[in-house]
């Protein structure tokens, strides 16, 4: 296990840009405020309070118009708002999480680095062919797809707020979307001329309390999906087919945020707002708890056989990892699992050499993501400024970790979202979000086959990539024999 | 049973808690209860109590159905409800109702407590008993309520038990659907009292007069009738009518739900011939198949074998037969509703069509490998020697078919209840259809319900459902488990089975009458999950191809 300091220090280059998009400048809020006051009966104006905010904005709108209301209305309903607010306020002590507004906990759980204000809300690749989803933040998905010149923009009344998004495994069409306070699955015929779905396309999964909806999940073999709100304690589990969902109820956590399924479909990671992460056997749904962190768990990676997860902890800049061992079939049973994480790496904050001068690299993960073939591991690290670390890994015979480089942009843009491509025939893609707007792909050619060989293993060949001097290839950062 | 019967002990408590309720006196208040609860005649009521529970759990186990009857016309429906089985089953309720209905009046005490009181008509004839009025609303409420809950089972098809997608331990779905079965008893009883009150409002003079006049009671002039809004109106009267209607339909769904949860339990199902008799092992058995292919590599290594002496896969062959006949068979009837709902000769071209295409590509995907299509044959020729040994259709996998519904009667169902169709035999040992339903739905043709001719389609999917995912699991699975090419033989079959099965669920999903949607049903405990199982067997039948043919990608051309 050992710090950034070994990594080859970073060069600038431009990479392959895909797409450019413009960060919209639409204020995300809402729209009561464009319009004029006019007055309305005490009627109206409550339903519609009861409407949009319940139970408590009835409250405040009756506590607020004493002057139209009987006197004991006003008192009472100001003593029960008075009461409520107490009540909460000792609930959102509990989990502080809760009193953010839902745009908040979006952008505070989202994947997305920055994510209000960030162009490309979400990015998905088509498991199984060359197409692509982003979200874009005026609330739209774009589906890009090389070998169709229409590219659909999928809208819906519902769609706002998009937190993550994910192609339907062993399906063409269907995409999931966690919106703002429901899930959309859009089945877009990829043979369909409209580059305008209809919003009949869409179907609307949401459930009470649900919301907002931070990460939703498919089963890698199956019809399920998972969905998560911070504000609801319940893991959803639905049937998209027959928009059926069963909850999934557990004491403590406070709420779910972040959610991974691992690749073989065996086991659910389920991140929580509290410093406690779950891990869901998916045969009989019983779960591994995971408390005593530091600080909750951002975010966390499966390798390509279900058999390691690793994950990182929000304030801390190392990367843990756990072992499964593999017995499908067998409930968990807390015997399977492992007992406790080990630290694998390190990327606190280190200053590189280079020819430009000093630079400071590391800081706290963002976000973890597992090439398809288990070879590269790309960390998004949020220091100053935000960068992609690459890692070469190897899973069998004993895990490792190499490093391998930086991922960098154009000066003054940060990575947002990043994603390896699932169809990349010549090694491993990664598609990378930048804070301006654009979408780039960053190749890494290798042979995939146990060792990877200096002369080989020497990542991107590719022009667009950074210079790699080759004695950094066979330093080694972390393997299980060492550590 | 057992489970539900211990279950009522804290229900009564907490109903014997509730009914007495009082805000302002708590310590006579749990004085009272706990003296109650202890008291001889508290145990004696609670022993009927648990007569009744076992009462319903009897009647659960004894009507329960895995494939939903549905009914296609308002009339058919009619005929379902009339149906002397039906008849038994809601008269039966309706006197545990009345027998539930009167432990609660015995409970709550007070003014509830007893048929008739004495009272003084006037002083010359001394005194004499009267009637109580209370006590007979009480009852009446829970005989309304009981024949209520049987009806509904009828409508919203309660007795339908579904399976789910998701496995979870018994005691963790227990715990997940106890909240929904609080609130679904609450919501139903409230919505039986309302019924109830109006029907009391207008009706009940003719029950209070003829028990009066059968136990020679007599009606106290010098107290109001129940039957006037005032008195109905009472917040007391209704506070314990709706506790004691929830009371009931509380232990009853409880019962309920344990039942589900226990029948569609998954059992592990050897692959060896075995004897079942009871109705879901059928289901159960491919539940297990689908769950096999998908979890347990040992258990898949098990299909991919070879018979000891001799070499054949026999399991594979029964298992994939069986699987393909059933998926053919769904694929048949799909036609058949297609062609009879089709107008025009259009229809017929397009089977020829789909037909044409399936035998060149089975002859495109079956000629490339020469050895594998001779193991084929000789499998054929070997397995109907060896057929009492292995799993065979009639053998274990589908017992349940072959002694409860065997493939004519469920082709033959639908048909007979899409009413455009002039043939078909009512099933004579089954409840769920009618000889009369058969002329009443000829006769009115108007009233019929929409999209229930899809629904009664795709009425028993789930073997379907777990057919495609246990086939198609184990192909994908074969790709690298598979030592000896024997799901190689077969594979050609699937795929054209499959895709045959697919345009003909696409062409249905083209049909006017069916929505392209799931709708949702807000019933409360009934399952309404058969509504929508074609929409599940759709993405199902979509997966599993796409699992094949992602499985084994360039190897298919």
């Amino acid at each position: 296990m050992c710090s950034l300091a070994l990594f080859p220090p970073p060069l600038y280059s431009m990479n392959n840009v895909v797409c450019s998009l413009k960060p919209h400048s639409r204020q995300e809020s809402s729209s009561k405020s464009a319009f004029r006051d006019h007055c309305e009966t005490l009627y109206t104006r409550s339903a519609g309070a009861w409407r949009d905010a319940g139970l408590s904005g009835l409250l405040n709108e009756i506590a607020n118009s004493s002057a139209e209301v009987p006197k004991w209305l006003g008192v009472s309903s100001s003593c029960v708002l008075a009461l409520l607010r107490w009540v909460s306020s000792f609930h959102s002590s509990l989990f502080p999480h809760l009193t953010l507004s839902s745009e908040e906990m979006t952008a505070e759980f989202s994947q997305v680095l920055d994510w209000s204000d960030c162009a490309v809300r979400g990015f998905a690749w088509h498991p199984h062919t060359q197409k692509c989803a982003v979200a874009l933040s005026d609330d739209s998905i774009k589906i890009y797809n090389p070998k169709s010149a229409t590219t659909p923009t999928l809208k819906h009344r519902l769609q706002r707020s998009v937190a993550a998004l994910q192609w339907k495994p062993l399906c063409a069409s269907a995409l999931a979307v966690a919106c703002h306070n429901c899930l959309l699955v859009w089945h877009v015929d990829p043979t369909s001329l409209s580059t305008r779905p209809s919003s009949g396309c869409a179907q609307v999964l949401s459930h009470p309390g649900h919301s907002p909806v931070t990460s939703v999940a498919w089963s890698p073999n199956g019809p399920l999906l998972v969905s998560a709100s911070p504000r609801d304690t319940a893991l959803l589990v639905w049937d998209v087919a027959v928009e059926s969902c069963v909850p999934l109820h557990r004491v403590g956590g406070g709420g779910v945020t972040y959610l991974s399924w691992s690749p073989d479909g065996s086991r659910v990671l389920a991140a929580t707002p509290s410093s406690l992460f779950r891990v869901w056997e998916t045969r009989m749904w019983t779960c591994e708890r995971w408390p005593s962190l530091k600080g909750r768990c951002q975010s966390g990676c499966w390798s390509p056989d279900g058999s390691r997860l690793l994950f990182t902890v929000q304030g801390e800049t190392v990367i843990y990892a756990l072992t499964f061992t593999d017995n499908p079939g067998v409930p968990l049973m807390m015997s399977g699992g492992p007992k406790a994480a080990t630290v694998v790496a390190d990327l606190s904050e280190t200053t590189l050499n280079t020819p430009d001068g000093d630079i400071m690299v590391g800081g706290e993960i963002q976000s973890l993501a597992w090439d398809p073939r288990g070879e590269r591991l790309a960390v998004h690290v949020k220091g100053r400024p935000a960068m992609i670390a690459v890692f070469k890994t190897q899973i069998s015979p004993a895990f490792k970790l190499l490093p391998c480089g930086f991922v960098q942009g154009e000066a003054g843009t940060e990575p947002r979202l990043m994603q390896f491509n699932p169809n990349y025939q010549h090694g491993a893609q990664l598609t990378v979000c930048w804070s301006n707007g654009k979408i780039t792909h960053v190749p890494f050619c290798f042979m995939s086959a146990g060792n990877p060989q200096p002369g080989l293993g020497g990542s991107p060949s590719f022009p667009l990539t950074q210079g790699r001097p080759a004695d950094y290839n066979n330093q080694t950062l972390y393997t299980e024999l060492i550590s | 049973m057992a489970w539900s019967v211990l279950l009522l002990l804290p229900t009564t408590a907490l109903f014997v808690l509730l009914s007495r309720f009082s805000l302002f006196h708590p310590i006579l208040w749990m004085s009272e209860c706990l003296s109650l609860l202890t008291s001889a005649s508290a145990i004696f009521s609670f022993i009927l109590l648990c007569g009744v529970v076992l009462m319903v759990g009897f009647f659960n186990l004894e009507y329960y159905t895995v494939v939903p009857s549905i009914a296609c016309s308002k009339i058919a429906l009619l005929g379902q409800v009339l149906h002397p089985r039906q008849f038994v089953h809601s008269l039966v309720h309706c006197i545990m109702g009345v027998v539930v209905a009167w432990c609660c009046a015995f409970t709550i005490g007070g003014r509830y407590r007893s048929l008739g009181h004495p009272c003084t008509q006037d002083e010359s004839s001394g005194p004499e008993m009267c009637l109580n009025e209370y006590h007979l609303v009480l009852l009446l409420a829970g005989a309304f309520i009981g024949y209520s809950h049987s009806l509904v089972g009828v409508v919203y098809n309660m007795n339908y038990v579904s399976f789910h997608t998701m496995q979870q331990y018994k005691y963790l779905r227990f715990k997940g659907a106890l909240p929904l079965v609080v609130k679904a008893s609450a919501v139903q009883a409230l919505y039986c009292l309302r019924s109830f009150l109006l029907l009391y409002f207008f009706m009940g003079y003719a029950p209070r007069a003829w028990i009066c006049k059968t136990l020679d009671l007599s009606i106290n002039s010098s107290i109001h009738s129940l039957d006037s809004v005032s008195s109905l109106l009472d917040l007391s009267l209704l506070y314990h009518l709706w506790i004691s209607g929830t009371f009931l339909l509380l232990t009853w769904y409880i019962t309920v739900l344990l039942f589900r949860i226990f029948v569609t339990e998954v059992h592990i199902t050897p692959l060896t011939p075995y004897n079942a008799s009871i109705r879901p092992t059928a289901f159960l058995a491919l539940q297990d198949l689908a769950l096999l292919s998908q979890h347990s590599p040992s258990r898949r290594l098990e299909v991919f074998s070879l018979s000891q002496p001799g070499g054949h896969p026999h399991i594979w062959t029964a298992l994939s037969k069986e699987c393909l006949s059933l998926l053919s068979d769904l694929t048949e009837r799909l036609v058949a509703h297609h062609d009879t709902v089709a107008t025009n000769g259009r229809a017929k071209s397009q089977s020829t069509g789909s037909n044409k295409r399936s035998t060149t590509s089975s002859e495109g995907s079956g000629s490339y490998n020469a050895l594998s299509l001779s193991l084929k044959n000789a499998a054929f020729r070997k397995c109907s020697d060896f057929v009492p040994y292995f799993i065979t259709p009639q053998g274990a996998l589908s017992p349940g078919f072959s002694s409860i519904q065997s493939p004519h009667v469920m082709r033959r169902g639908p048909k007979l209840w899409s009413a455009s169709t002039g043939e078909g035999q009512p099933r004579g040992h089954t409840w769920l259809i009618l000889p009369m339903d058969y002329f009443l739905t000829h006769c009115c043709l108007s009233l019929q319900l929409p999209e229930a001719s899809s629904q009664a389609l795709f009425a028993d999917s789930q073997v379907h459902i777990w057919a495609l995912q246990g086939l198609s699991h184990l192909v994908a699975a074969s790709f690298s488990e598979d030592q000896y090419g024997i799901v190689q033989t077969t594979l050609p079959t699937i795929l054209s089975t499959l895709l045959l099965l697919q345009e003909a669920v696409d062409r249905h999903f083209k049909l006017p009458h069916t929505s392209s949607k799931p709708g949702h049903c807000s019933c409360s405990m009934g399952d309404d999950s058969y509504k929508t199982l074609r929409f599940a067997l759709r993405s199902t039948l979509k997966t599993a191809v796409y699992r094949i043919t992602a499985t084994f990608g360039g190897h298919l051309q």
